[in-house]
């Protein structure tokens, strides 16, 4: 029979761009929380040696700050590509300024935060791309990495020869000294720290309540929407009936 | 008349005639050169400018301050330095250390004002408190607030000697009682230049002196007012401890092996990531030794606000406001705490809100994996 289930159809969501930006992000996050807290409070280590033949806590700087510059310039690109990129993944997506946006917020704060029933059952209620609770918190934690990039640009700046870091030194007599921003640089890793716990969990949420394919559309760029959703052209039309008639045919099968 | 006599002799001469030989002199130059991070080459400008240049009178207040700067400055590790700038051939007033006191040393330094109105350079040491019109501090019946800016105004710079004078100091720590506020909160018409420091390192006070004694100019500042050539490292750029820093080689406590090997002082508190000062460089009591170096973690006495960011002796620093036992990672657990309670309540009932779409659902998959065609 096989009729119960709806017919879904595999849309390209996620492109090359988005997925790798995804990857190296959740890489160089990684890192940069490992490296941040050796940093604030590295393990004792007591050696017998003399300290020159030892590097290993100049090393870990040295780790977060190139991961750092890393994560800057995929941040960078993926703001590029929120121009460039596909409609899931432009820039309107992220900031809910229209009517439609508000609206979707509300139904997924019903639905799917305060797990309320949802009585309209309506599909275009269903976001294809990020919903836009999911979108606006991105947007939150775009906001914070640009502080983490800006503090932690400024707390280098004052040592670093390169003009990149040295133009955030401003920062610093803004936050009043370096204590204070180093202090907040290090506070506000916390947010990335329940992001990331939320952000994951909710993933996996979506795809054990909806089963459309929400985890893997991060690693095939795929998700399955509704084939209603999708426009049909007269010519998929003709050839879809063109196949039932050609399998219809076939002997010793039914239809 | 002897006064206006000594007024017109330049430095060098002034030098001279207190019995020190041009050899004494050319090396103090090439000593002092060599703290204002002056190339060699340059010795032979500031010698030029010590021999021509008339002295530039210099006035120096004291308000919520300890005299520790004054302390320290007087501890130069050049003799001439004491002679040069000290003695009263130069400071025309400052009410610790004059021979003069009370009226006729108000009167000198009226006096002084109104014989180098725009040239003189003014020494501010301490806060000045502001709250209920500035009661908290007075000199000679005139609170502290008006003999700021009655000195300022015909002042050609501002020195901020301190930390107190430059970001408040220990006066202004919460929840700052008088209301102390450093000069350049008050003073906004001149040029103040900050050199903190709880105290300040004598040679860098003296060298900023001579700076615009050498060139006329004020030394060129940071984005916080401080003298890039003072304070255009930090501690821990230059501190003999580094290279355990750079090795991961901590000291856990005060009293331990590591700590006496001279192993880096970061974990017990040290403020040298953080703190631009000449100490590790310049070093203390005629090159002795820095806090650092005696054993003591540096507790970013020339930062502002270091003295709310106890424990000196921690890394953590508390929250402001929210007493003693929240420190940063405190609130930060108990966020991913909630964040992770959070999900899992979420995921409970979602199971239970969601039973009939996710029964439904696997209900329908179970018959469609039954009708799976060979
Ligand atoms: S003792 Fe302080 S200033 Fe010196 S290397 Fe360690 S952290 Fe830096």
């Amino acid at each position: 029979m096989g009729t119960l289930t709806y017919n879904f159809k595999r849309v390209y969501v996620w492109e090359i761009p988005v997925r790798l930006f995804h990857w190296i992000t959740v890489l160089s996050i990684t890192i940069l929380i490992i490296t941040g807290f050796i940093i604030a409070d590295p393990p004792a280590i007591s050696s017998g040696t003399e300290a020159v033949f030892s590097y290993w806590f100049g090393y870990v700087r040295a780790i977060h700050m190139i991961t750092a510059y890393i994560l800057i310039a995929v941040v960078i690109v993926r703001v590029y590509w929120a121009f460039a990129g596909n409609q899931f993944a432009n820039w309107r997506n992220y900031i809910p300024y229209t009517k439609k946006g508000f609206k979707n917020m509300l139904y997924v704060l019903k639905v799917d935060i305060f797990l309320m029933r949802d009585k309209e059952h309506k599909l275009s209620n269903i976001s294809i791309g990020h919903n836009y609770v999911a979108s606006f918190s991105y947007f939150i934690m775009f906001l914070v990495f640009v502080f983490q990039a800006i503090t932690g640009l400024a707390l280098m700046s004052a040592t670093s020869s390169w003009w990149f870091p040295k133009m955030f030194h401003w920062v610093v007599p803004l936050l009043g000294g370096e204590i204070a921003v180093r202090y907040f640089h290090h506070i506000f890793i916390w947010i990335f720290l329940a992001f990331i716990v939320i952000h994951v969990y909710l993933v996996f949420y979506h795809d054990y309540v909806e089963a459309r394919g929400e985890a893997s559309a991060m690693i095939s760029g795929f998700k399955f929407i509704r084939s209603e959703r999708i426009k049909e052209s007269e010519k998929e039309i003709i050839e879809k009936t063109k196949k039932q008639m050609w399998e219809g045919d076939q002997p010793g099968k039914e239809n | 008349m002897e006064k206006t006599l000594q007024k017109e002799e330049t430095y060098y001469e002034n030098i001279r005639k207190k019995g020190y030989s041009r050899r004494d002199f050319l090396r103090f130059v090439t000593y002092m050169a060599a703290f204002m991070g002056l190339e060699t080459s340059m010795v032979g400008q500031v010698v030029k400018a010590l021999e021509t240049k008339k002295r530039i009178p210099v006035i120096w207040d004291h308000f919520q301050e300890c005299t520790g700067c004054s302390e320290s400055f007087i501890r130069s590790n050049h003799p001439l330095v004491a002679d040069l700038i000290l003695d009263k051939i130069s400071l025309d007033y400052t009410d610790t250390l004059m021979a003069a006191s009370g009226f006729p040393a108000e009167e000198a330094k009226k006096q002084s004002i109104k014989e180098n109105y725009g040239k003189y350079i003014l020494v501010v040491e301490g806060a000045i408190p502001t709250k209920d019109n500035g009661v908290y501090c007075s000199i000679a019946g005139m609170s502290a607030l008006d003999v700021l800016k009655a000195d300022a105004a015909g002042a050609a710079a501002i020195l901020s000697f301190g930390s107190c004078s430059s970001w408040g100091g220990i006066q202004a720590a919460s929840p700052n009682p008088t209301g102390a506020v450093p000069v350049n909160a008050l003073i906004k018409d001149k040029p103040v230049i900050r050199v903190p420091g709880c105290p300040p390192i004598s040679e860098v006070m003296v060298g900023v002196v001579m700076h615009y004694v050498t060139f006329g100019t004020l030394p060129a500042l940071d984005s916080m007012g401080r003298p890039k050539q003072f304070y255009g490292k930090r501690v821990h750029d230059t501190c003999y401890r580094r290279a355990y820093f750079d090795a991961g080689l901590f000291a856990e406590s005060f009293d331990s092996y590591e700590a006496k090997q001279g192993y880096c002082l970061y974990k017990l508190g040290c403020r040298g990531p953080l703190t631009y000062n000449a100490c590790a460089s310049m070093k203390w009591n005629n090159g002795v030794s820095y806090p650092i170096e005696s054993g003591n973690p540096c507790i970013g006495c020339s930062d502002n606000h270091f003295w709310d960011n106890d424990p000196f002796t921690k890394r953590v620093e508390n929250v402001p406001g929210l007493g003693i036992e929240s420190t940063a990672n405190t609130i930060g657990k108990i966020v991913l705490g909630a964040a992770i309670g959070g999900t899992v309540a979420h995921a409970v009932a979602a199971n239970f809100a969601k039973k009939k779409d996710i029964r439904s659902r696997s209900k329908k998959g179970k018959v469609n994996e039954k009708d799976i065609k060979e």
